[in-house]
C-alpha cells in the first residue's frame, strides 16, 4: 500500500519543475491577440518614480504613481471597467514614448486618446478646464472651478483634481493656490514641483499671478 | 462582494496549476493545456459569481482540458517514448496508468502526490470535501495498484 504512494511521491520529485513565467507571459500575448484582456497594466518608468498605467480599447484609463495606489488600482479597475485585468506592459508602449517626451522637455502637449471611465460628474468639467491649462503655465483652484462652472466650488474643484485619475496627462500639477502657495497634489508636492520644473515654472515659484505666463511659452 | 481582477487569480494560482497539469499530462503537453485553460478562464471570467470558489472554478476548467488533451491522443497510455534507463520506464509506465484513471481519481491523485497537498487542500481544488477527496485518492490508488500489478 505505502510502497505505491511512495512511488508516486518519487515520480513526482523526478518531474521536471520549470518556472511558469515564460508561459504566464505567453498567455498574456495570447489572451490580447484573441481580444481577452480588457484592461492591460504596466509600470511606466518616469524621473518622478514609477507609475502605474492601465489602457483599455479605448484608451489610456488611468496613470498612478507607486505608493498612491491605494485602494488597489486593479481591483478599481476590475470593479469599475472590468474584472479581465492582466499584466500587459507591451500594451503601454506608446505611453511611455509620450511621457518619455514629455520629460525630455520634446512633447508639450499628448495625443493620446483617453478613456475617460474613471472620471465622474463634476470631475469631468474640472478635468477639462484643467486641460485647457498652456503648458508651462499655472492657474487657481478657483480659476478652474470658474472654468468647470462653478466658481464657487474651489475646494470640490481640489478634490476632484486630487482624484484625477489620469495626472500628468491631464495637468492637475498646473493648478495651483491663490496666493502662490503650490496647494496640494495625490502624488505629493515634490512631484508636482518636478513636474511644472519640467514645463520650466520651478524657478518661478512660489508663482505670481496665474494669469502671467511664462516666457517661455 | 465584487470579482477580483483576473490578474490577481493568475498570481495566486499560475504556479500550482502549471504543477498540476505537469502532473496530468506531463511535461511536453502541459504549456499547451496551462495556456488554454487560463485562456477559457478569462473568456469565462466576468460571467462567474463574484463569491464563487475561484480555486475549484480554474481546478475543473484545468481538469477538462487535461481530459481533453488525452482524449485527443485518444489513448493515455499509449506506449511512452524510448526511455533511457529503467528508473524513467518506471516512471512512464506509472504516468501512464495515473493518466489512464478516471478523471476525478486522476485530479485527486495528481492533487495528493504531485502537489503534495493534504486532504482538505485537495478538497478545495475539487469543489468537494476532504472525505470525498480522500476517498477520490483511495479509489485511484485502489485501482491503479490493480493496474499495476503484473
Amino acid at each position: 500500500m505505502n510502497d505505491l504512494r511512495q512511488q508516486l511521491h518519487a515520480a513526482a520529485r523526478r518531474l521536471p519543475s520549470p518556472d511558469p513565467a515564460a508561459a504566464v507571459e505567453r498567455l498574456a500575448a495570447a489572451a490580447a491577440a484573441a481580444g481577452l484582456v480588457d484592461v492591460a497594466v504596466g509600470w511606466l518608468q518616469t524621473p518622478v518614480g514609477p507609475v502605474l498605467g492601465a489602457v483599455t480599447g479605448r484608451g489610456l484609463v488611468a496613470l498612478r504613481y507607486l505608493g498612491t495606489a491605494e485602494p488597489s488600482l486593479l481591483a478599481e479597475l476590475a470593479h469599475r471597467v472590468s474584472p479581465r485585468v492582466l499584466w500587459r506592459p507591451q500594451a503601454l508602449a506608446e505611453v511611455a514614448g509620450e511621457l518619455e517626451g514629455y520629460f525630455d522637455g520634446r512633447r508639450r502637449a499628448f495625443t493620446l486618446t483617453l478613456d475617460r471611465r474613471l472620471v465622474r460628474g463634476f470631475q469631468a468639467a474640472v478635468l477639462a478646464a484643467t486641460e485647457a491649462i498652456p503648458y508651462g503655465t499655472v492657474r487657481t483652484y478657483q480659476e478652474v472651478a470658474a472654468a468647470a462652472g462653478r466658481p464657487r466650488a474651489s475646494r470640490a474643484a481640489g478634490n476632484a483634481l486630487g482624484a484625477n485619475p489620469l495626472p500628468i496627462v491631464i495637468p492637475c500639477h498646473r493648478v495651483v493656490r491663490t496666493g502662490g502657495g503650490l496647494g496640494g497634489y495625490a502624488g505629493g508636492l515634490e512631484r508636482k514641483t518636478r513636474l511644472l520644473a519640467v514645463e520650466g515654472w520651478g524657478p518661478r515659484w512660489p508663482a505670481p499671478a496665474p494669469a502671467q505666463a511664462p516666457a517661455s511659452t | 462582494m465584487r470579482l477580483p481582477p483576473f490578474q490577481e487569480l493568475l498570481d495566486a494560482h499560475a504556479r500550482e496549476l502549471h504543477r498540476f497539469l505537469l502532473g496530468m499530462v506531463g511535461p511536453e503537453a502541459a504549456d499547451d493545456c496551462f495556456q488554454e485553460t487560463w485562456l477559457a478562464a478569462l473568456r469565462a471570467y466576468p460571467r462567474l459569481a463574484p463569491g464563487a470558489n475561484h480555486r475549484a472554478w480554474l481546478y475543473t476548467i484545468a481538469r477538462r482540458k487535461a481530459i481533453d488533451h488525452h482524449r485527443a491522443r485518444r489513448s493515455p497510455a499509449l506506449p511512452p517514448p524510448p526511455a533511457r534507463d529503467e528508473l524513467a520506464l518506471g516512471d512512464a509506465r506509472l504516468w501512464g496508468a495515473v493518466r489512464a484513471l478516471p478523471s476525478r481519481q486522476l485530479a485527486a491523485i495528481v492533487h495528493r502526490f504531485v502537489s503534495d497537498l493534504p486532504y482538505r487542500e485537495v478538497g478545495l481544488r475539487m469543489g468537494c470535501s476532504e472525505a470525498a477527496a480522500r476517498q477520490s485518492v483511495h479509489l485511484g490508488l485502489r485501482r491503479l495498484r490493480r493496474e499495476l500489478t503484473p
